[in-house]
């Protein structure tokens, strides 16, 4: 499968992900620049960590107005795969196409630790090769993390099994310990720690390649469907 | 010019009437500014220089030594690394936050103006004692100065150093530490070559910021200092990230013929060295400089030390191939002059001259001082004082517990944690190691990192501390398994016109020549900060070193017992012990609260043996978890290896003796605690080596127990000690 890795002047953890899926998956991987008119024919986009536009005004406030932020809708509206960790996970809030709001840290500090995660879902394509009630060790590495949503929104995330991943040692306050959700249509992930920075043994953990895997999974099984459909007609 | 003007530009009538003599005729303002910044002890190391000289910066791994932006050492396979430190301790007292972070991007772009990417970043930082409020606030404020440059920037800060001292309370040490990697054949120099060929600035617009930093630097510190705010730079690392990708990507055009960064002393400093190296002369109209400000004098512009700006070189009638990529990247590029054949600096502003200096007047021309230099400052008495006894279980237990809750020897999670020590995925040892370790992707090679400085050791004895610092970084790096191969030291001292501190600087660097000659860690450069003192106060002597090893990647040891039932050795034996030579240590200073006598007793072929053995130990994937012996001595360094995830402790016997306190708590050097599951072949190999290795006990769940001729000195729950450990210094840092 193709992956891509959207790069906005100011992100930092591309690199992390091109290795991760590229090097570690060995799938074949393109770097997707901010000016870009269309994604082309990628099978997935990563939204990688960072500090897009330098985070002025708002942590990915900016990278919303980005001429590829108009393909990246199209592409997730036609059902395209979207990840985005971390920064790319505040981006997606920023531009709506995931609910709720990415604030300050209760802590109010920058941190970086790996963190306990526990896998809520697995009915989506983020997370299908992992089992529920998993226990992921992740990292994080942001000041910008705690989730906030209002009442019925969360309530909504949690009746419709939105939350892929919550928190098991909340590092930084956010609402209902929630660290990843889903859109209503379940192709686009955001989440704030970095499964890319923890793929192989070297890092101090493997935990997040399941993520990976999933998506990998996920699109040979949607291109066996969409070529058995294919060959129908 | 005034002897007021002359003295204003820290230059003395001696200096002023050698440039004179330089010129063949009197300087004009802006020269005058020119000269004072690029004769600044700062950027000329005119009192340091004939010293540094002694310094061993050889070897077959070096590819570049002093004299460059940065250090290069072979790596093999192709690769290199580019590694420097710099200090930025005067900024960081005037406004701690943007000090420190300028700091962090100063050092960054000696890195990628070399062309190697920055992986990992270090910070050895030094304050006053925390119950001053004014230091929380510089501890906080620099400490959130480095995360926010690095974090933002993208590079892990993978580890460092935290130290308290009085002698910092008026002037903190920042000292940042960079390394990169490229390939070996891809390295850039800053050198303006080619006769015609474009002069081209890029990145931030030149503003009226940081003017004679440089020259601040090279002051002591008075009351009046707090007014110099404005000289302090302000940095912006997503600019310089920009300026990163930007740099390395036009790199490969193969259009860029030279580049320099524009740092301490700005477009004065980036010019007039880049001809000096290729001996050549740089033209330049300072209308064509990009400036965020109204009005700007040439004097002005020539000092700004505006930050994240770059000088290069391009080839002739190649510009817009260099322009298309700054443009990219949405940063100024313009060129503002060219390269000449006469060897002059020429400064224009809208066509008309307003310095003309001959380039190596400016950066090779600087006075040379052989400035007097006497005994030592002896601030302490050398004869130890009356040490109570203190041998009782309970005084073990409390002296133990007041070390561990010390500014020195606490956790130091709550300022790593503010740090992405991880961003790259290559961090394979962070903050908590003895030596941090990044992996070379490309290479299969790791390298592990270590940075040291002891003050308390060097005002005792500048020549002693100074070895035993190399010796320690030497001893982390080989703990890691990677062999030593290279340094870069940054020298914070005081007035160096006062003989006695003169004395120091000249023992210490002495000193690091004998043992970085003697571990093969030859220097590839560094920095010297002088005058660090307020008030007539000078701080101790504080080298500081950043050493560097190579190893295989590999799976890293952990310091912390991983399982109980493991044999533990200490490598390198119980070491000797007097009362002289206890004086220096953590116990004299948190439980004695006195400093007398000499650091440690160093034996430098004995160290030597034990690095090798090891690195033998750990390579042969015999160490379970493995510990050097540092500050706080071995019940430290037991406590450390106890408080991991696993709450996996120790029971340890200690020889007899009559005073087991010195026993537990002196810092003896070349000793490693190594816990294993066949110690004897971890035996085996100490024997090979010629070095001791008793079996001092076994790990086991949960407790930390020692004893000693058959009496408990020690029995105790981990969390106990771990409590105070890891909660102390956000205590220290609340405190009302």
């Amino acid at each position: 499968m193709k992956f891509g890795v959207v790069v906005f002047p100011g992100s930092n953890r591309d690199h992390d992900a091109w290795y991760a899926v590229s090097q570690v998956l060995g799938q074949d991987t393109e770097i997707i620049w901010h000016d870009a008119t269309s994604v082309g024919d990628v099978d997935a986009l990563i939204l990688p960590g960072g500090f897009s536009y330098g985070d002025y005004l708002r942590c990915g406030a900016i990278a919303k107005f980005s001429p590829v932020m108009q393909s990246i809708r199209k592409f997730a509206a036609d059902g395209g795969l979207v990840l985005g960790i971390c920064n790319g996970f505040q981006i997606l809030v920023e531009s709506g196409l995931l609910p709720g709001a990415l604030v300050r840290n209760h802590g109010l500090k920058f941190v970086c630790k790996h963190v306990p995660l526990r896998v809520e879902t697995t009915n989506s394509p983020f997370t299908s090769e992992a089992r529920k009630g998993q226990r992921l060790l992740v990292p994080i590495a942001h000041g910008e993390g705690c989730y906030i949503a209002d009442e019925r929104t969360l309530d909504q995330l949690e009746a419709e099994e939105r939350v892929t991943l919550r928190y098991l040692e909340n590092p930084n306050g956010s609402l209902r310990d929630i660290a990843g959700i889903l859109n209503e249509g379940r192709n686009v992930m955001g989440l704030m720690p970095h499964p890319e920075d923890a793929i192989e043994p070297l890092m101090g953990s493997s935990d997040g390649i399941v993520i990976f895997q999933s998506m990998i999974s996920q699109t040979s099984i949607s291109a066996l469907a969409g070529g058995a459909l294919a060959a129908k007609h | 010019m005034t002897p007021q003007v002359i003295e204003a530009h820290q230059l003395t009538g001696p200096e002023y009437d050698k440039i004179v003599s330089l010129l063949g005729r009197e300087p004009t303002y802006t020269e005058l500014g020119i000269f004072s910044v690029m004769w600044s002890e700062h950027c000329s190391y005119k009192s340091s220089r004939i010293h540094l000289k002694k310094l061993p910066t050889r070897s077959k791994l070096v590819l570049q030594g002093p004299g460059e932006n940065a250090g290069i050492i072979d790596i093999g396979a192709g690769y290199a690394i580019a590694f420097k430190i710099e200090s930025h301790n005067h900024p960081s007292f005037i406004e701690p936050f943007q000090g420190a972070a300028t700091g962090v991007g100063g050092i960054l772009r000696d890195i990628f103006t070399m062309g190697a990417r920055p992986i990992a970043v270090l910070d050895a930082i030094r304050f006053g004692p925390l119950d001053i409020p004014r230091n929380r606030r510089i501890l906080e404020g620099i400490v959130s100065g480095i995360a926010h440059y690095g974090n933002c920037f993208g590079v892990p800060t993978v580890g460092g150093e935290c130290v308290f001292e009085e002698c910092y309370n008026g002037n903190p040490l920042v000292n940042a530490f960079a390394l990169g990697v490229f390939r070996k054949d891809q390295v850039f120099y800053g050198k303006a070559k080619g006769v015609g060929n474009p002069v081209i600035y890029v990145g931030a617009k030149t503003g009226r910021d940081g003017i004679h930093g440089a020259s601040m630097a090279s002051a002591e510190f008075t009351e009046e200092s707090k007014q110099k705010r404005p000289n302090v730079q302000v940095g912006d690392p997503f600019l310089e990230k920009l300026l990163l990708e930007a740099c390395l990507e036009a790199m490969q055009t193969g259009a860029i013929v030279g580049i320099q960064d524009m740092g301490a002393a700005g477009l004065t400093c980036s010019t007039c060295e880049m001809g000096s190296r290729a001996g050549t002369g740089v033209e330049i109209d300072l209308k064509l400089v990009p400036q965020r400000e109204t009005g700007m004098t040439p004097y002005e512009i020539m000092l700004s030390e505006s930050q994240e700006r770059m000088l290069l070189v391009a080839e002739q009638g190649r510009e817009d191939e260099v322009f298309a990529v700054f443009h990219k990247w949405g940063l100024d590029a313009v060129t503002i002059g060219h390269v000449t054949p006469d060897g002059i600096l020429r400064v224009k502003d809208h066509g008309e001259i307003v310095a003309e200096i001959p380039n190596r007047a400016l950066a090779d021309e600087a006075p040379v001082y052989d400035r007097a230099h006497t005994n030592p400052a002896r601030v302490a008495p050398l004869e130890a004082p009356e040490i109570p006894n203190s041998s009782t279980p309970a005084a073990i237990r409390a002296d133990l517990i007041a070390l561990l809750s010390s500014g020195d020897l606490c956790s130091k999670r709550w300022i790593w944690e503010q740090y992405d020590y991880l961003v790259r995925s290559s961090t394979l040892a962070g903050p908590t190691a003895d030596a941090a370790i990044v992996r070379v992707k490309e290479t299969g090679t790791s390298i592990a990192i270590s940075l040291d400085g002891n003050g308390r050791y060097c005002v005792l004895d500048p020549r002693e501390g100074a070895k035993l610092m190399v010796a320690e970084c030497c001893r982390n790096v080989s703990t890691a398994g990677a062999l030593p191969v290279a340094a870069t030291n940054n020298l914070n001292f005081g007035n160096p016109e006062r003989p006695e501190i003169m004395a120091q600087l000249v023992e210490s660097i002495e000193g690091m020549a004998e043992a970085c000659e003697f571990f093969e860690t030859p220097i590839t450069g560094g920095n010297v900060s002088l005058y660090n003192e307020t008030l007539g106060e000078a701080i101790f002597p504080t080298p500081v070193m950043g050493i560097v090893g190579l190893m295989k990647t590999a799976q890293p040891t952990p310091i912390h017992f991983p399982k109980p039932g493991l044999a533990i050795i200490l490598l390198g034996g119980f070491g000797e012990w007097d009362e002289e030579h206890l004086g220096g240590t953590q116990y004299a200073k948190v439980i004695l609260q006195k400093l007398w006598g000499s650091p440690p007793r160093l034996d430098m072929p004995y160290e030597k043996r034990v690095h090798s053995a090891i690195r033998e130990i750990v390579s042969a994937r015999l160490a379970d978890a493995a510990h050097d012996l540092s500050d706080g001595g071995l019940a430290i360094a037991l406590c450390e290896s106890s408080f991991g995830y696993a709450g996996i402790g120790a029971c340890v016997e200690i020889p007899a003796s009559p005073r087991p306190e010195f026993a537990l708590f002196h810092e003896g050097p070349s000793r490693i605690l190594v816990a294993t599951s066949q110690p004897e072949k971890v035996m085996e190999i100490a024997r090979k080596n010629s070095v001791e290795a008793p079996r001092i006990g076994v790990t086991m769940k949960e407790r930390l127990r020692i004893d000693c001729d058959s009496q408990t000195l020690l029995d105790c729950d981990l969390t106990e000690l771990r409590q105070p450990w890891e909660t102390s210094l956000e205590r220290l840092l609340h405190q009302q």
